[in-house]
This record gives structure tokens, C-alpha cells and sequence, in this order.
């Protein structure tokens, strides 16, 4: 209960600013009419007007609570104009993409951590990769990949995989590094080759890392997707849903995707969480 | 087998082993000219000040250092092919147990590592678990035992695998003497069981006496050796033994030589 009434109040002072602001953005336009149509609205009037504009400049929290609903329950989850449609498009990108770039991210490491040459080589290349906009980076990959044949889920998983091999791979780094040098020498005694030394200590010593760099390796994978998702063309998932409603001044519909997009995001860092918990608890490190 | 052991049957030899450091600030001499040899069956303490090269020269017969000069052999190989023929356990001053291993997994991590069958494994712990007096705590995770007992399941773990050299550094440093008292008497009744040739570094005076046949005195700076005391007290003893004139003027003679290895220094 505690821990309740300090998240409940900032979320209360948010739903302030954000209806005092949705008002006075939306104002503008309810003057705009009136001027034109010659009446002269109240202030009460104002304020109802900028409370259910059909394309407000900031929809207030009711309409974008009302348009994430009919999104998700509206229609049948496979119509295309279900959210849960396009967040599933999302999410399976996604989930390939983090499959993908965690995988990549790990064997990296694992290559860095074991080879003096990868050790130089890699790591400037991986962050040299993140300096990169990655607005510039996805339209390229779509257009070569479309060129070739390769369209869907794959060119929007490639650009996810982009983003979340790098949190992994600094983390798995330092956590296949994390063995103190006491902890090798007693597996130096007993002759361990090196790919025992891999998995009976370096790999259960980095668990603490991994999960820290799967949290978050997960939102960039989301973030990747959604990326890969705008460029024209684009008529499925979350981030088309944002683009076609920028496109047609649906703002309501832009601040449903991203609210779906936010919800999804905090799933998977849950189930990220809920995964660790076991797994460390599995392992008996668990506090 | 204990026939056996009054024929002296070197497994550790130094001669004239030098080591130096190469460090920031210049080359350090840890070990110099240690000439030593360790029999089977032997129970060999080094005791010194600190930084004299206990740990070093341990290191070095264990083949995580190498000497820069003179010869070292363990059972007759160089102790790099000693440590690859797995000749010895080590027990490293911090237990260093896996926090994610059960105390029975973490005694099994060697016997995994060198390839023991699933059924010998489960035999094998069993069976040092009873030798270090932890019957019954093989399921416990390391976080769940107390200091002592974490140090006696890194014992067990050094056993586990029939090395007949046992090296440890230290292994009770952390300890209170009652304790202490403890684990030593457990690992004289332990050294008689299992017949090992056991290497042991410490900084107690009494202990070094107790639990030792040879005790090896060195000082620092560099380090070396200034005496080699071959105890006369019998393999039995109780810990009351410790009040026996016998006892004390071995225990004089050791205080001695550290006094004399502190003057040099001076
Ligand atoms: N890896 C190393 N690199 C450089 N110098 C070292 C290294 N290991 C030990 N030394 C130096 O060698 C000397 C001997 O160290 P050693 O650890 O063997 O001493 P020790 O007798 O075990 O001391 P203590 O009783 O404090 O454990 C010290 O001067 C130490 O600083
Ligand atoms: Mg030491």
C-alpha cells in the first residue's frame, strides 16, 4: 500500500499537466472555428470543445484512453485495424530481432573475452555501429532488402537485432570478465580447458549482466522495430499505425500506438524481470 | 603403505629456485635460492612475515608461477606438467566456493572438470563430505554455512579428487583459534587417513608446530629461507601436546629463526 499512493500521485499530477496542456493546445482551434462561424463561445464551451476535438493537437488522456480501447476490442484481432493486430506484428519482429541480437551480442562477447585480436577488433566496430542514427540506417536496410526480395519481418528484425546486440555485448563482456583471479587459478589447478572454464564459471558469473543488458536490449529491440516500420511502405505494425495516423492528422490514433507501444515495451522488460527472478533463483543466488 | 614412509621418497624438489617479479616499479624479489625438498608423506609448513614468498613458492610448485631461475620438480615433472597431470589440490585462502552450487556441486566441479563418472561423483562426495565432518549439508548452498564450514567444503572439494599433494594457503587464516584448533586436529586426522604430501602456509606459530613434520621458516626481501626445522614430536598427537616441553622448544627454535630472518633485514 505504501508503495502505491507515491506512484498514484505523480500519476495524478501527470493527468493534471497533461489535461492543462491538452486545453490549452487544443484552444487555439476552438477560437479558429468560432471566429470563423462568427459566435462567441464561453469558457466553459472552450474547454468542453478542446475536450472532444476529432483532431485535436494533443488529445486529452480520455481519448486516447477511448481510441487505445476501441483499438484493442473494437474489432476482431485480426482486422487491420486492431491494435492487438499490429502489436502483434510488432512483437513478433521484435522477439526475432531480440532473439537475434542477443544472440549475436553473446557470441561476441564470448569471442572478445577468449581472442586478443576480437578484443582489439570488435569493440570499436560495435560502438562505431551506434553512432550511427538509426533513421538512417533502417530506410537503407528495407530498400536492399526489399531489392533482393526480402520483405516482412526479417528486414524490421534485422534493424532490431542492430540495436540489441550492443547493451548484451558490453554486458557479457564485463560479466564473462567478472571471475576473479582466484576463482580462475583454482580452475588453472585442476587443468580446466578453456571451454570449461566458459561454462562451468565464466557463464554462470555473467548471469547477474545478461539479464541487466536484456532489459535493456528488449526496449531497443521494440524501438528498432517500430523504426523499421516507418518507412513508406509500411502497412503493418505499431510504428505504420503511428506513421499513417501522422499522415492523416490522427492524433488520437498516433497516441493509441504509442500508448500500445509503451505497454508492450513494459511487458517485455517484465517478463525479462520474471525471467531473471527464476533463473537466479534456480541458481540460488536469489536474495 | 605407511612402510613406505620411512623410505624418503622426494616429491617436491627446489633447487636454487629464484623468482622476480617484474612489476611498475621495478623488478621485485620474491623468491631467492630456495633449495628444498618436500618426501612423501611429508606435512611441510612455511611460516614468515608477510610478502617473505609463502604463496609465491606455493604458486611456483603448483605451476601458477614460474621461477625465473633454478630447478623445481614435482613428482619428478616440471610443475606445469604436475599441475596438467592434475597431481594436487589447492585450497586458496577464501574458500571460493560457487554461490550458485550447492556445497555437493561445488565438491563436484573438479570431478566434472576431470571427466568422473555420474555414480563415482555422487561417491566421491559422500565420502569427503563425511572426511571434512559435513555429513548432510551436501543439499546447503555456500551462503547458507558459516566461514569454518565453507573452508572445510573447499577442503573436501581439494580431496575429491585423490591428488596426492594437498597445497594450502592459508586455509584457516580467517578463523577464530577455537575453530582453528578444530580444523586442525580434523586435518591431522585427515593427513593420517589419506596418507597426502601436504604443503601448508600459515602465520601461527603453534599451529605450524602442531599440525607440521618439517616447518620451513623464511624471511623477506628477498625471500628465502633461514631455517628447516624437522620436527621430532610423534605423527599421534593430541592438541594437548601442544603443552609439552618438547613442543614449546621446537615452537622457541621457530621464534628464533623468524627473530633471526627480521634482524637480517634491519
Ligand atoms: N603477481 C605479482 N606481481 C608482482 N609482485 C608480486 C606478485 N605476487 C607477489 N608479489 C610480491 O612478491 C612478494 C612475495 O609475495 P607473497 O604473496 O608470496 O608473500 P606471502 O609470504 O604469501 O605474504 P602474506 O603472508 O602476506 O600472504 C611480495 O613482495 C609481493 O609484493
Ligand atoms: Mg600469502
Amino acid at each position: 500500500m505504501r508503495s502505491i499512493l507515491p506512484i498514484l500521485t505523480v500519476l495524478c499530477a501527470i493527468l493534471v499537466i497533461w489535461y492543462g496542456a491538452a486545453m490549452k493546445l487544443n484552444a487555439a482551434w476552438t477560437y479558429d472555428q468560432a471566429a470563423r462561424a462568427g459566435t462567441d463561445p464561453t469558457f466553459v464551451d472552450v474547454i468542453n470543445d478542446t475536450m472532444a476535438q476529432e483532431r485535436p493537437v494533443l488529445p486529452p488522456p480520455h481519448q486516447v484512453a477511448k481510441g487505445l480501447w476501441e483499438g484493442l476490442t473494437a474489432q476482431a484481432i485480426t482486422s487491420k485495424r486492431s491494435l492487438v493486430w499490429h502489436g502483434w506484428v510488432t512483437l513478433s519482429a521484435t522477439l526475432l530481432g531480440f532473439a537475434v541480437g542477443a544472440g549475436l551480442g553473446t557470441a561476441l562477447a564470448i569471442g572478445i573475452v577468449h581472442n586478443r585480436a576480437m578484443d582489439l577488433s570488435v569493440m570499436p566496430w560495435a560502438i562505431a555501429s551506434q553512432t550511427v542514427p538509426i533513421l538512417a540506417i533502417a530506410p537503407m536496410v528495407i530498400v536492399v532488402l526489399a531489392s533482393l526480395g526480402i520483405t516482412g519481418i526479417v528486414p524490421k528484425a534485422i534493424i532490431s537485432a542492430y540495436l540489441s546486440f550492443f547493451p548484451v555485448l558490453v554486458g557479457m563482456v564485463k560479466g564473462l570478465r567478472s571471475p576473479d583471479g582466484m576463482q580462475l587459478d583454482l580452475l588453472r589447478t585442476y587443468n580446466a580447458s578453456t571451454a570449461a572454464t566458459l561454462w562451468k564459471l565464466r557463464l554462470p558469473s555473467s548471469m547477474p549482466y545478461l539479464f541487466a543488458s536484456l532489459k535493456v536490449a528488449i526496449a531497443a529491440s521494440l524501438v528498432g522495430t517500430i523504426v523499421g516500420e516507418l518507412p513508406a511502405g509500411a502497412t503493418a505494425g505499431l510504428g505504420a499505425r503511428l506513421l499513417s495516423g501522422s499522415y492523416y492528422g490522427q492524433t488520437v490514433q498516433i497516441w493509441s500506438a504509442l500508448f500500445a507501444a509503451a505497454g508492450l515495451a513494459a511487458a517485455l522488460v517484465v517478463i525479462v524481470t520474471l525471467v531473471e527472478r527464476l533463473v537466479l533463483r534456480r541458481m540460488g543466488v536469489a536474495r | 603403505m605407511k612402510d613406505t614412509l620411512h623410505i624418503a621418497e622426494p616429491v617436491i624438489e627446489a633447487k636454487g629456485v629464484d623468482l622476480v617479479f617484474q612489476t611498475g616499479d621495478g623488478p621485485v624479489h620474491a623468491l631467492k635460492d630456495v633449495t628444498l625438498t618436500i618426501n612423501r608423506g611429508d606435512f611441510v609448513s612455511f611460516i614468515g612475515p608477510s610478502g617473505c614468498g609463502k604463496t609465491t613458492f606455493l604458486r611456483a610448485i603448483a605451476g601458477l608461477e614460474t621461477p625465473t631461475g633454478g630447478q623445481l620438480s614435482v613428482n619428478g615433472l616440471s610443475p606445469d606438467a604436475a599441475r596438467q597431470a592434475r597431481a594436487y589440490g589447492y585450497v586458496f585462502q577464501a574458500a571460493g566456493l560457487y554461490p550458485w552450487r550447492t556445497i555437493a556441486g561445488n565438491i563436484k566441479l573438479p570431478l566434472e572438470i576431470m571427466g568422473f563418472s555420474r555414480a563415482d561423483q555422487d561417491a566421491r562426495v559422500e565420502r569427503v563430505l563425511k572426511l571434512v565432518d559435513l555429513e548432510g549439508f551436501g543439499k546447503k548452498f555456500p551462503w547458507q554455512l558459516s566461514g569454518g564450514m565453507q573452508q572445510r567444503a573447499s577442503i573436501a572439494r581439494a580431496l575429491a579428487f585423490d591428488a596426492d599433494i594437498l597445497l594450502m594457503d592459508e586455509p584457516f587464516g580467517a578463523l577464530d583459534e577455537i575453530v582453528r584448533d578444530r580444523l586442525n586436529e580434523e586435518l591431522l586426522r585427515l593427513w593420517a587417513a589419506t596418507d597426502k604430501t601436504i604443503g601448508f602456509v600459515t602465520h601461527s606459530i603453534p599451529e605450524a608446530v602442531y599440525l607440521s613434520t618439517k616447518i620451513v621458516v623464511m624471511s623477506p626481501r628477498p625471500g628465502r629461507i633461514t631455517d628447516v626445522i624437522e620436527s621430532t614430536l610423534p605423527r599421534n598427537r593430541p592438541l594437548d601436546i601442544r603443552d609439552t616441553p618438547e613442543f614449546i622448544a621446537i615452537a622457541h627454535r621457530v621464534r628464533e629463526g623468524l627473530r633471526a630472518g627480521h634482524h637480517d633485514e634491519i
